[in-house]
């Protein structure tokens, strides 16, 4: 049992030091953001307190030191610095390697954190030396306390002016301390003529969320509150779950401007009871409004708090999830028999009965999926770290800017993402960026920028890195090629086929050509990480200006909408997200190529792979066969086949073990009678074109 | 491990190839299918017949006979689909396992069983357990694992693949 809680503590701990991360990251930019400071102390808080709690009591003594730095950064004491930034993100890290459990190697540094944390508490340096205990667990703090909801009535003496006093700057300092609503109270105003305009007539009801408790609120009132009447109540103490805050009557008694009695007379008579309130002139319409404030604002303040505490979420072990959408797939294939059966009985009631369970297969399928969806942002805010601590690293000054955190990708897919957008990431900096001195000289902006940004495009997500660095360099990546006699020195080609030089194995360990060029260590791992996800990867570049590396996913590997095809007997799918149309290859065609594998396509000539061919199958091919026509990285390869069926719903299968390597097979898929429908992977059958084009 | 497994089960599934009779610890059993449909997958050895739906999930397939370097299987009324566990690298996979015909599952006591014979078989002795005797005749008790073993699949891929005109090739 104390296991579990102790794993539990783990998983969340290592989501507050994520966040952790994040606002440290973002303090950086902005030192002065009180809001920020709060969350880098709750999250500091929440891992002591809880660690303690838990047993792990090293941490919790060494998240203490941190914390109270932060305390007194939230006093306004001591500043935010790149210093204290960089210790607390060491920090960090430490406490990661701690949660792991890792620590022998890493021990010797924490002395030397919790020293230079000591040594930023001014006038206390050294002070506090002697180990001090880890506050207990349940110790009440009253800013990281829960925030509760306080009505506020404040009427001013009528004098309050001639004290000096502005009861607007009381205001604005309340709404320092947290969520607030404000409204007046005008039924003391008297007609123009009647006013003294050094009177107060005005009083105002306050509603106010905040953490920092009653003291701080009466704290505000302190030098006014003898003359004035001040009445301040919790009305929502912060830990009352959902439920709907009291009805606008209700409110209304519980602030003694309505009795019982009337309110259930008036609740008798089924109107609105705000209007019928104010007709009957029982309550002034102020009154009636600021009650209704309150209602909406109440009501904002523990809708926030449940999505904070994320009460709408649970839980579940990733693996549980992959054997639903498992299962899913199973049911939606088993669904296409059961429409194909329904379609061959001709039987309306059992063509019915099939559509309704093919549109709760189509939902249930697409719920199943969504649940493995993930924000992209999962992984940007580590990025940021990164990209940091590399530029601090290389002497490089780079702001990375990410946009379209929200997008969803399929867990796997994401999961599998992360090593390659390192990749590309390190490479922008190391090899696109310049340095500053540099920069400068070319009339740049000292600050090199790299942004990241992932969009949804239909089926597919599209993941972006660009820089503003020294770009690709064309001739170069030529004269390569055209030593490596992959191009030979007369033939034009596109900038597109040209930079995909670079991602050829083979291409990239060529030093020299990677301190000219800028890039191209590893490419060809990036590209083939990308492709085993189904994706594809471009780059665009202008020499000097920057470079632009475009990445296309699918949002899913689990199922694809793929094209059915057929050779002789046996059945396959192209993937339908690289297939652009289907057009007709007659023998005479082929004459007329004399023995060339290309066809023409309206004004295009395009290569063809002859699948049936390349596969070695036995039997001769109809009369007229068919092209699918693929276009992957801007370049168009047909695939020739005997006949084009139809898109399918196409639910992967492993090929398992024993075909794991099989070239041009990514995996199959079972048909609606049962057939198994081997999977092809169009980037590997066109690869193996190219190759022989180039022979 | 092999010694203990084989004196504890005593159980195996005979089935032939050819005239011969060939034995199957059962544990290492999990069905016996009728022959069904297979999908050949391209430019993988012929041994390797290729995939079969399994109530919904694919399983490879491999004719026996070729493996042991017999003449590729005919299908009759009698060939069957043994599917079995086999340990690969420590994970356990299944497969399909071709044959002429299955037999019987009989009982073996370890008396019964004599170590492999290291000459006189056409079959690479590796793969052989030991020799089980049945009245006059003899069966082979075959270690499926080794037959299965990733080298073996691993190699038969690599064979598979250098008939092709690979883009590597140029």
């Amino acid at each position: 049992m104390k296991d579990k809680n102790r794993e539990a503590y783990k998983e969340e701990a290592y989501e507050l030091l994520a966040e952790l991360e994040e606002s440290l990251l973002a303090l950086e930019a902005s030192p002065e953001d009180e809001e920020l400071i709060g969350r880098v102390f709750r999250a500091m808080h929440t891992i002591k307190g809880s660690g303690a709690m838990f047993g792990f009591e090293d941490i919790a003594s060494f998240t203490h030191e941190v914390e109270t730095v932060f305390d007194l950064v939230r006093d306004g004491q001591v500043r935010v610095t790149k210093d204290l930034v960089d210790l607390s993100l060491a920090a960090r890290d430490e406490i990661r390697a701690m949660l792991e459990g890792d620590e022998p190697e890493d021990v010797h540094q924490r002395p030397g954190i919790i020293a230079g944390f000591r040594g930023l508490i001014p006038g206390a340096a050294g002070e506090a030396g002697s180990g001090p205990a880890p506050a207990p667990p349940g110790e009440e703090d009253s800013w990281a306390g829960a925030p509760a909801t306080y009505r506020i009535r404040f009427r001013p003496a009528a004098d309050i002016f001639l004290s000096g006093a502005n009861p607007c700057h009381l205001l604005n300092e309340l709404r320092q301390l947290g969520d607030f609503n404000v409204v007046a109270q005008t039924e003391a105003i008297p007609f123009l003529a009647d006013i003294n305009p050094e009177r107060c007539y005005t009083s105002w009801d306050l509603f106010l969320t905040t953490s920092r408790g009653f003291d701080a609120i009466a704290d505000v009132f302190i030098f006014v509150a003898d003359d004035s009447e001040l009445d301040i109540q919790m009305i929502d103490d912060g830990t009352a779950d959902r439920g709907d805050y009291k009805k606008l009557g209700e409110i209304l008694v519980a602030r003694g401007d309505l009795d019982e009695d009337s309110l259930t007379r008036l609740l008798a008579q089924r109107q609105l009871i705000g209007e019928a309130l104010i007709s009957t002139g029982l309550v002034s319409g102020d009154k009636v409004e600021s009650a209704l404030v309150e209602q909406r604002h109440v009501r904002a303040a523990q809708k926030k708090r449940q999505e904070n505490e994320g009460a709408a979420s649970i839980r579940v072990p990733s693996a549980k999830l992959d054997k639903l959408v498992d299962l899913v797939g199973e049911l939606v294939t088993v669904q296409a028999r059961l429409s194909q059966t329904a379609i061959n009985f001709q039987d309306s009631q059992l063509t019915a009965i099939a559509e309704e369970v093919e549109r709760l297969t189509g939902d249930l399928r697409d719920n199943a999926l969504n649940m493995r969806m993930l924000p992209i942002g999962t992984i940007f805010s580590k990025f940021q770290r990164l990209v940091r601590d590399l530029s601090g690293e290389l002497g490089r000054q780079v702001g990375l800017i990410t946009a379209g955190a929200e997008t969803e990708l399929d867990k796997t897919v994401l999961e599998r993402l992360n090593d390659p957008l390192v990749h590309l990431l390190r490479n922008s900096l190391d090899h696109g960026i310049e340095s500053p001195e540099v920069r400068v000289q070319l009339g740049k902006p000292a600050r090199g920028k790299i942004s990241l940004t992932a969009s949804h495009a239909g089926a597919q997500v599209i993941i972006r890195v660009q820089d503003d660095g020294r770009g690709l360099d064309q001739e170069a990546i030529r004269a390569k090629a055209v030593q490596l006699g992959w191009l030979a020195p007369e033939v034009e080609i596109s900038d597109k086929e040209l930079f995909s030089f670079i991602m050829s194995p083979g291409f990239s360990t060529a030093r020299e050509v990677t301190s000219v060029s800028g890039r191209g260590v590893g490419m060809d791992v990036v590209k083939k990480a990308i492709e085993a996800l189904q994706g594809s990867i471009e780059i665009d570049s202008q020499k000097g200006v920057g470079t632009s590396i475009t990445i296309k996913l699918p949002l899913t590997l689990a199922i694809i909408e793929g094209l059915l095809v057929t050779i002789e007997e046996d059945y396959f799918v192209v993937p339908l997200s690289v297939v652009t149309e289907c057009v007709e290859l007659t023998r005479e065609d082929v004459a007329r190529a004399h023995g060339h594998k290309m066809a023409r396509v309206r004004d295009e000539i395009v290569p063809y792979v002859h699948l049936r061919e390349r596969f070695a199958m036995e039997g001769l091919p109809p009369a007229i066969e068919q092209i699918v026509i693929t276009e992957m990285n801007g370049s168009k390869v047909g695939l020739v086949v005997d006949q084009v069926i139809g898109e399918q719903q196409t639910v992967i299968k492993s090929l398992g073990r024993v075909y794991r390597h099989v070239a041009g097979i990514s995996g199959a898929t079972l048909l609606g009678d049962g057939t198994v429908a081997l999977i092809l992977d169009a980037a590997q059958l066109v690869q193996g074109q190219a190759g022989e084009l180039l022979n | 491990m092999s010694a203990s497994s084989l004196a504890e089960t005593g159980q195996y599934l005979t089935f032939k190839l050819d005239e011969e009779v060939f034995a199957l610890d059962i544990s290492k059993v999990r069905e016996v299918l009728d022959f069904t449909k297979i999908t050949k997958v391209p430019q993988t050895p012929d041994f390797m017949l290729g995939v079969i739906n399994l109530r919904g999930s694919v399983m490879p397939v491999v004719d026996m006979r070729l493996k042991f370097g017999l003449s590729k299987t005919e299908t009759t009324v009698n060939t069957c689909i043994i599917i079995v566990e086999i340990d690969l690298d420590g994970e356990v996979a299944m497969l399909g396992a071709l044959v002429d015909s299955v037999q019987e599952v009989m009982e073996l006591d370890p008396d019964q069983i004599e170590p492999p014979p290291r000459i006189g078989t056409r079959l690479n002795t590796k793969f052989i357990k030991g020799m089980g005797k049945q009245g006059e005749g003899f069966l082979i008790i075959i270690d499926i694992d080794k037959v299965f073993s990733a080298d073996e699949l691993i190699m038969a891929q690599e064979m598979g693949g250098e008939q092709l005109p690979l883009a590597e090739t140029g």
